[in-house]
């Protein structure tokens, strides 16, 4: 026979001080340690390949700039380098199950983002002709169907571009509809404890005082203390429906009724609709107008903090005053009604269409089949979670079910050393995105467990059993795991106090470095 | 339904450790009568294929920017994305991540951020920036109620150069926020007009160069007028890629710039998503809106990004929060940054440059239309011009040559009483050929 | 030294009044990151707004102890405002005032009283 010695060895060498290993780069294999662009790119460095223009602008004079602006460059493999090693940094629902509270981070379909980058809506100008936008103004005019049919509301302002903005435009509308009533005097809004901080700040902005409505001891808005601080004074109630703590007002229908005997607008924050879409229409419990989150609910992509999208449904009591633009249908087709309609105007063009675009595609690929099937099984995997969690958690209202996320409190952790962010940081560790912590206010050391239903059941299993291993160690004493998590993160946690005192906003350069010289060749 | 996980018997199990019979049980709390039995009015799901088809149809409807010769601005600007823009912003990690709330697993996004900030500050020439607003209208908005907070005053002086939609955005927001707005009246070169306006209750003055007729402006001496009277000058500027050849509102003076971002790395989409830039100098940084990144260190003292000084903002402050923005243009924010990484410096200027030369291309083809009057003495892409009868039946005219030439300043202010003037914008992307369709449609659709 | 329920505190300085927060109020709000200190010449009416404190979590409304114009503001906090938690009632203080009416320091609580307070917490 033939005999080769010669190769690699194929099994692993007996693993011997491999904790705590560290490379002598700061990499940590497939994970990179990188720079700031500032640190990386070249002054005269460029990843794009412009024509020769000859260089004129003797009609400007002066207005020209003179000084360097400071941008460095890379060329095209290095910018991809940068920002994919940058994002292997970053947790992703494509990852892993994104649990937190109140912002339904779904699956994001890829045809919506094929749809969106379709030439006819990418490439189309704000401006543009009317005559060359009508595929532009019928997906609005049928997305704004969709979203009247589900919510049960007669109109919709769909240019507001976030859920605040949409807020906004909302508590906008009451505001010009009470002035047009002659009730100009309404200037205060009542809104429950457990509320988005968006809706306090949205009321004062509009400048409306804020008065707290108490809340029951099963989570819900507690409708005497609503009664007794309703008056010929207040403007509009602020209510979430399903709330924050992921239960349904059940007496929202009457909730309504008092505020409308008031006179007052029921504005309803609609970041929680996913729990009812399909299910609830809104407008048959009284709602006087509610901001839909297309990222939320209609899976638009959260993109690291935005773009969101925020239509805002209104009542026939509120729908004159609504924003500009409108789609009017007319004889040589649709367009845009841009001018003279409701209180103003909320953006400089008609709203978020790149996400209108995937919202409808979104609504068309589930119909109303499928928009109902999504409420009900985003309900079911947060009482699968909130059932299997009570094993070893507290859930904050154990009797009866809960809507589309699973409230717990921190009492079950009492006496172990470990709080709610500490419990947080250590599922980091187990690879999952810590919960809304803290939030709602109302609710100790509050985890809110929002699954939404794209998840599969073997990732709600692996999620409950990663969690309630968790919850095992940390009654078992093992608090170092939780005080110094993470540890398996690329980095551990940060210092915030640093970050706040002594602000560090934009890089500068070290004083030692040179600046960097103008360009000549212009 | 391909987007749904879970399985019939998925269902039946999970109900049993529940233990609920039925969905309906989880639906209990919802009142009777607003319980709905049956399926709404609407189609049933469709797949990839259909939702195709009918998007498509949609879409092929319209006629895009790059179909033919085009020459609309006013605010949004169609510009050549380099491919590896678009690839990196549809990458898992940055398209399907929330706000970066853990830092600890968010550091992608979170030093983009921080990188987005310095370069929005180096292009401005102001000290420091936030992580984005929604667009370059509400920045405005944002910008004049910051000023209210700085100066604690409530008047704002709106030049009439101001893009009338950003004017009306302000009006409408500040306005509820309390404040006196004075929009001064339109004008080629209104600019002249905003010193004479401002007195001692003035909390800031908002002028646009280039402005909404395209005109660039030194604001230099605005700046010291205000300043002079304790007012903050808020310079807005809609074509972001200007700052590549004109002086920053920081070296003239501003005490805050907001910017319209699109023209970096983003699509024009018919409106949005957009990018709002906002810089201001750093004593006023207390009082920015929105998310600020800032740089800290970590349990091991690694360099690291966190979202900073948020007791200004909304999830905190509440009812006294400085805006009521949470979500704002994270992914737009991405591309504007990915797109300025590649430009570099000497890519940004050359850029600026071919678009100025564009720019004065088409004045040379204009000046011998007969019946044209350019209006713009100074300009960076972006001409105006007087026609004979109105500028909006001359586009609609015009179209039928298969140009879209450019935007009627009626349609955005229909009672300015400038019918017959029309906004021309030219870009890297626009051609020679371009340029000559559209002087030979204006010569003939003039003479007709 | 007197405090309120608020814990602020006040001292007599001559005839102008020292004001800050107390130990107890440094400790419960953590990481001072930020002081607002109210403006010289202002004057402010007892219980009114008259500063901001924020720890990285939270921001916090200071109220004036007693009525009374502000004749300074303590320069320190802008640049180090840990001061607040390291010395919270001698290095860390707010402002000075010229009382406006000197019975209002007379009836706040003194240590003892406080510190009983504090006990009902």
């Amino acid at each position: 026979m033939t005999m080769s010695s010669v190769g690699r060895p194929t099994q692993p060498q007996a693993a011997e001080g491999s904790a705590g290993h560290a490379s002598l780069t700061g990499a940590r294999a497939l994970l990179q340690d990188e720079p700031l662009l500032f640190e990386l790119g070249g002054w005269d460095k460029t990843g794009v390949d412009l024509p020769q223009a000859e260089f004129d602008a003797s009609d400007l004079g002066d207005l020209v700039r003179a000084a360097p602006i400071g941008l460095p460059g890379l060329s095209e493999p290095e910018t991809l380098r940068h920002y994919v090693r940058l994002s292997q940094k970053n947790h992703a629902i494509d990852l892993a199950l994104y649990p937190l509270g109140s912002c339904t981070m779904k699956h994001n379909p890829r045809l919506n983002e094929k749809m969106a980058r379709l030439p006819g809506f990418a490439d189309l100008h704000p401006l543009a002709p009317a005559a060359t936008a009508q595929g532009a103004l019928a997906l609005m005019d049928r997305l704004a169907h969709w979203l009247k049919t589900l919510t049960g509301m007669p109109a919709v302002a769909m240019s507001p571009k976030a859920g605040a903005h949409g807020e906004l435009c909302g508590l906008l509308c009451i505001r010009a509809a009470h002035e047009a009533a002659g009730q100009g005097h309404r200037r205060r809004v009542l809104v429950p404890t457990s509320a988005h901080g968006t809706n306090p700040a949205t009321a004062a902005f509009v400048g409306y005082s804020v008065q707290e409505i108490a809340q029951t001891t099963d989570g819900r808005v507690d409708l005497a203390d609503l009664e007794a601080k309703l008056g010929p004074d207040v403007a509009a109630i602020m209510v979430t429906n399903p709330n924050t703590c992921g239960l349904f007002e059940r007496d929202i229908v009457e909730i309504a009724r008092v505020a409308h005997a008031h006179g007052a607008y029921f504005y309803c924050d609609g970041a929680n609709f996913n729990a009812i879409v399909g299910r609830v229409r809104p407008g048959d419990l009284g709602v006087d107008a509610m901001h839909i989150n297309l990222h939320k609910t209609f899976s638009t992509p959260h993109g690291g903090g935005g773009p969101g999208a925020g239509p805002v449904v209104l009542s026939d009591a509120l729908a004159p005053f609504a924003p500009a633009p409108w789609v009017v249908h007319g004889s040589e087709g649709l367009s845009l009604a841009e001018h003279d309609t409701g209180f103003g105007r909320m953006t400089a063009f008609h709203g978020q269409m790149g996400m209108f675009v995937r919202a409808y595609a979104y609504m068309r690929s589930h119909g109303a089949d499928g928009l109902r099937q999504v409420a009900e099984d985003a309900v079911l995997n947060a009482n699968y979670i909130k059932a299997r969690l009570s094993a070893a958690m507290t859930p904050a209202f154990p009797d009866g079910p809960c809507m589309h996320e699973a409230l717990f409190d921190d009492s079950w952790l009492e006496g172990t050393g470990v709080t709610t962010l500490d419990f947080a940081k250590a599922m980091i560790d187990e690879g999952f995105h810590p919960m809304t912590m803290y939030f709602p206010l109302v609710v100790h050391g509050a985890m809110l467990i929002e699954p939404t239903e794209t998840e599969s059941r073997r990732e709600l299993d692996r999620f409950c059993d990663a969690l309630l291993a968790l919850a095992q160690v940390a009654k078992a004493g093992d608090v170092q795991r939780f005080k110094g998590a993470p540890y398996l993160a690329p980095l551990r946690r940060l210092d915030e106090t640093l970050a706040a005192r002594k602000p560090k906003l934009a890089w500068r350069p070290e004083p030692t470095t040179v600046a960097p010289a103008p360009l000549a060749a212009e | 339904m391909r987007y749904l996980p879970l399985t019939a018997s998925d269902r039946a199990q999970m109900l049993g450790v529940i233990g609920a019979s039925s969905i309906d049980d989880l639906f209990v709390d919802v009142p009777k009568s607003a319980r709905r039995a049956g399926l709404f009015d609407l189609p049933p799901h469709a797949g990839e294929l259909e939702v195709e088809r009918e998007l498509g149809a949609l879409a092929a409807l319209n006629r895009p920017a790059g179909a033919g010769p085009f020459f609309c601005g006013a605010g949004a600007y169609r510009h050549h994305v380099p491919a590896s823009v678009d690839h990196i912003i549809q990458r898992s990690e940055f398209l399907t991540s929330y706000t970066p709330y853990q830092p600890e697993i968010a550091q992608g996004t979170l030093q983009v951020l921080f990188e987005f900030q310095t370069q929005v500050a180096a292009l401005t020439g102001l000290d420091v920036a936030n992580a984005s607003m929604y667009d370059g209208s509400t920045a405005t908005a944002e910008a004049v109620m910051m000023a209210k907070r700085v100066t604690r005053r409530e008047k704002a002086v709106l030049s009439g150069g101001l893009h009338p939609h950003y004017a009306a955005v302000t009006q409408t927001i500040a306005h509820a926020e309390g404040m006196t707005i004075e929009r001064l009246a339109a004008a080629i070169d209104a600019e002249a007009a905003v010193i004479a306006a401002i007195d001692a209750d003035t909390a800031c003055v908002v002028v646009q160069t280039p402005n909404v007729f395209g005109v660039v402006t030194d604001v230099s001496a605005i700046a010291e007028a205000a300043h002079a009277a304790g007012a903050l000058l808020i310079v807005v500027t809609t074509e972001a890629v200007s700052f590549g050849l004109l002086k920053s509102p920081g070296e003239m003076g501003a005490d805050i710039a907001v910017a319209e971002g699109q023209s970096i790395g983003n699509a024009l989409n018919f409106g949005g998503p957009y990018v709002g830039l906002f810089a201001a100098r750093e004593k006023l940084v207390r009082q920015m809106p929105g998310r600020l990144c800032g740089e800290t260190v970590d349990a091991e003292g690694r360099r690291g990004f966190v979202l900073t000084l948020s007791t200004r903002e909304q999830h905190i402050r509440r009812e006294k929060a400085t805006s009521n923005i949470c979500t704002n243009s994270g992914l737009c924010a991405l591309a504007f940054t990915i797109h300025l990484s590649l430009l570099g410096e000497a890519g940004l200027r050359q850029l600026a440059a071919i678009n100025h030369g564009k720019a004065r291309a088409l004045k040379t083809a204009l000046e011998v239309i007969p019946g044209v009057e350019i209006l713009t003495p100074r300009f960076f892409n972006e001409i105006a011009i007087r026609t004979p009868g109105s500028a909006a039946a001359l586009v609609e005219a015009m179209l039928a040559d298969g140009v879209v030439g450019g935007v009627p300043y009626s349609r955005l202010a229909p009672d300015a009483g400038l019918d017959d003037v029309l906004l021309l914008a030219v870009t890297e992307t626009t051609t020679p050929e371009d340029i000559a369709a559209l002087s030979a449609a204006l010569t003939r659709r003039i003479g007709q | 030294m007197r405090f309120t329920k608020d814990h602020e505190w006040v001292e007599m300085d001559g005839d102008v009044a020292i004001v800050g927060i107390t130990g107890y109020a440094a400790e419960q709000l953590g990481d001072v990151v930020f002081v607002e200190t109210p403006e010289v010449g202002k004057a402010y009416k007892a219980g009114e707004n008259f500063a901001v404190v924020e720890s990285v979590k939270a921001a916090s409304d200071v109220y004036a102890p007693i009525s009374g114009e502000v004749v300074e503001a303590n320069g320190i906090l802008s640049g180090s405002p840990d001061t607040v938690n390291a010395a919270p009632e001698a290095a860390g203080w707010f402002a000075k005032l010229k009382p406006a009416n000197p019975a209002e320091f007379d009836a706040l609580m003194d240590r003892h009283a406080y510190e009983q307070y504090l006990q009902t917490l």
